[in-house]
């Protein structure tokens, strides 16, 4: 499905310029933040903030608290103003991307007056489908989480792992080009969380969407990720952008695997050094 | 396990409890009169007034009263929510419109209604048209004001999902931001519904009436039918009550998330 614009980026891109130009992004890349600056009163958060993010990835974001992971996600989904910069999706604009949205906070995300399914078909409302389009989509999203939940209740009739599953695939009904999810299991008890993370990333195997995770968790960050995204203290930069190329299906035993725990300590340690730093 | 017949009768004591109430007031009020406590003239027997109740309600004049009372009412009401309503979201959606007439708003709803009539009177006539004009505007102002509050303190996060999710600015409106304002919208058609029945009651006795509850209680105090007063003045009660009743248990049913 996307090896056509990677042969193009792959032609076109590098080719073009080197990396230390400004325009410049590897072959493969989906989403280009450039010169990003968001600023809060008097306090500078984003100052000339560039990232890459890989088509068809995903990406774990982790950092300190309160370094501006929320703000990241938040302004390139458009859900914050950016104050210089700019994100492109494959070039484009974000009024010409589809995206999908998960928040952390599922109980004032679903609407309480929408049945769960028609939670589910709302964002349908705003794509150009037929009925019969639509009705095939919503079947195709349930049939994909196979998760026994009555879809006719109304979301605070749900468990909250089965509100935030309906989240995800009210995030996902539209086939977006990319999934935001800001510590979508962050809310959920231990058990719950462990099977969210599975559902995700079966999900993310059939479909491939490049994902951008923001996660407190350096264990399911790294766990999910293709890359890890890590962040420093505000003025946040990124600190550092690691691979963790392990196969998936990843389980339990990949927790023990020795590249997943390299991964994960030398993420640990750029963590510390970021929050030590005076 | 089964409840037991203890357990059973113990339930049903509960569920009446209201009703003992009721019976310890009639029961004083009965004493009251066959004590001749206060003139019987003042204060009828309440089966003496229970009869002028029923009698006027089956078929007599007192139910054709009720009917007009409770149509002034709900048409004022309608006209205010028809006003109201649409006005409170238009408001509450932005801060410099609100900001900017909430002191109006504020001042002219802690106005008495009452101190309205002669306004109204002059603006509408002594007729049908100011008694149903000043209960929808009194009723109108308690409606826009509970519906501005709901708008602005609709959840932010609903509205940015919805935006996310790619609603129009419109489409947010009427596709969250109503809807959050909903509870507090029914809070508002509560008390609205009970202020435009206080102010058509006042009317009918003040303004020119030939019918209603409110004047059939002036005119039978006029003439000293006691017993055809309080039956007026039960009339009315039971009203505000079933009304009040009747928009609780639609808020219940509509409003299903609410405090969830
Ligand atoms: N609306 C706002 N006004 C002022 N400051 C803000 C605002 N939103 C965020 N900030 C500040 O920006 C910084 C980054 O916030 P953000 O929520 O993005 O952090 P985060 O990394 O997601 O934190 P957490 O780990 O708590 O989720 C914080 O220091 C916060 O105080
Ligand atoms: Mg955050």
């Amino acid at each position: 499905m996307n090896t056509p614009i990677d042969l193009m980026s792959a032609i076109t891109g590098p080719a073009a310029s080197g990396p230390s130009d400004h325009r410049w992004f590897p072959p493969g890349t989906h989403i280009t933040v450039r010169g990003l600056t968001k600023r809060f009163g008097a306090t500078t958060l984003y100052e000339n903030f560039n990232l890459d993010i890989p088509r068809g990835q995903l990406i774990s974001i982790f950092g300190p608290n309160g370094c501006g992971k929320s703000t990241l996600i938040n302004m390139m989904s458009g859900i914050l103003p950016i104050d210089g910069g700019e994100v492109l999706f494959d070039g484009k604009a974000l009024r010409d991307t589809r995206i999908g949205y998960v928040f952390q906070n599922y109980r004032e995300a679903m609407f309480p007056w929408l049945r769960a399914i028609d939670n589910l078909r709302y964002p349908l409302k705003f794509l150009k489908l037929s009925k019969a389009e639509k009705d095939a989509r919503v079947e195709r999203m349930i049939a994909r989480f196979d998760v026994k939940i009555d879809l006719h209740r109304y979301p605070y009739e749900l468990s909250g792992g089965q509100q935030q599953m309906v989240s995800i695939m009210r995030a996902l009904i539209v086939d977006p080009e990319v999934l935001f999810m800001d510590e979508p299991f962050s809310a959920l008890d231990y058990e719950m969380t462990l099977f969210m993370r599975e559902q995700l990333q079966k999900v993310f195997m059939e479909t491939r969407t490049t994902t951008l995770l923001v996660s407190h968790d350096l264990e399911e960050a790294v766990h999910l990720a293709d890359k890890i995204l890590l962040l420093t203290r505000k003025p946040t930069h990124v600190a550092d952008y690691i691979s963790f190329d392990a196969p998936r299906p990843r389980d339990t035993a990949t927790l023990s695997t020795p590249e997943f725990v390299r991964v994960k300590a030398h993420s640990l340690e750029v963590f510390q050094r970021e929050v030590r730093k005076p | 396990m089964k409840p037991s017949l203890k357990e059973h009768l113990l339930a049903l004591l509960a569920k009446l409890a209201p009703l003992w109430g009721a019976l310890v007031f009639v029961a004083l009020w009965w004493i009251a009169t066959s004590l001749k406590v206060i003139d019987p003239i003042l204060l009828p027997s309440p089966a003496d007034s229970a009869k002028a109740l029923w009698k006027g309600m089956m078929g007599g004049s007192l139910w054709h009263d009720f009917l007009r009372t409770v149509t002034r009412t709900l048409l004022s009401f309608i006209i205010a929510v028809a006003i109201a309503v649409p006005l409170g979201i238009v408001l509450g959606s932005s801060d410099k419109i609100y900001r900017a007439v909430e002191f109006i708003i504020d001042f002219f709803r802690s106005t008495p209604a009452s101190a309205m009539f002669p306004l109204f009177l002059v603006l509408f006539g002594v007729g049908e048209k100011t008694k149903i004009a000043v209960a929808a505007f009194g009723a109108a102002l308690v409606i826009l004001f509970n519906v501005a509050y709901g708008v602005m303190n609709a959840r932010k996060l609903r509205q940015l999902a919805a935006r996310v999710m790619g609603a129009s600015r419109i489409g947010v409106l009427t596709d969250v931001t109503f809807w959050e304002s909903m509870p507090q919208t029914f809070v508002g058609m509560r008390s609205g519904v009970s202020l435009a029945l206080v102010i058509v009651i006042v009317a009918e006795m003040f303004i020119g009436s030939t019918d209603g509850l409110g004047q059939r209680v002036i005119n039978s105090q006029m003439i000293f039918d006691m017993p055809e007063m309080y039956a007026s003045i039960f009339a009315a009660g039971a009203l505000g009550y079933c009304l009040n009743l009747l928009f609780l248990s639609i808020e219940r049913k509509f409003v299903h998330w609410g405090g969830k």
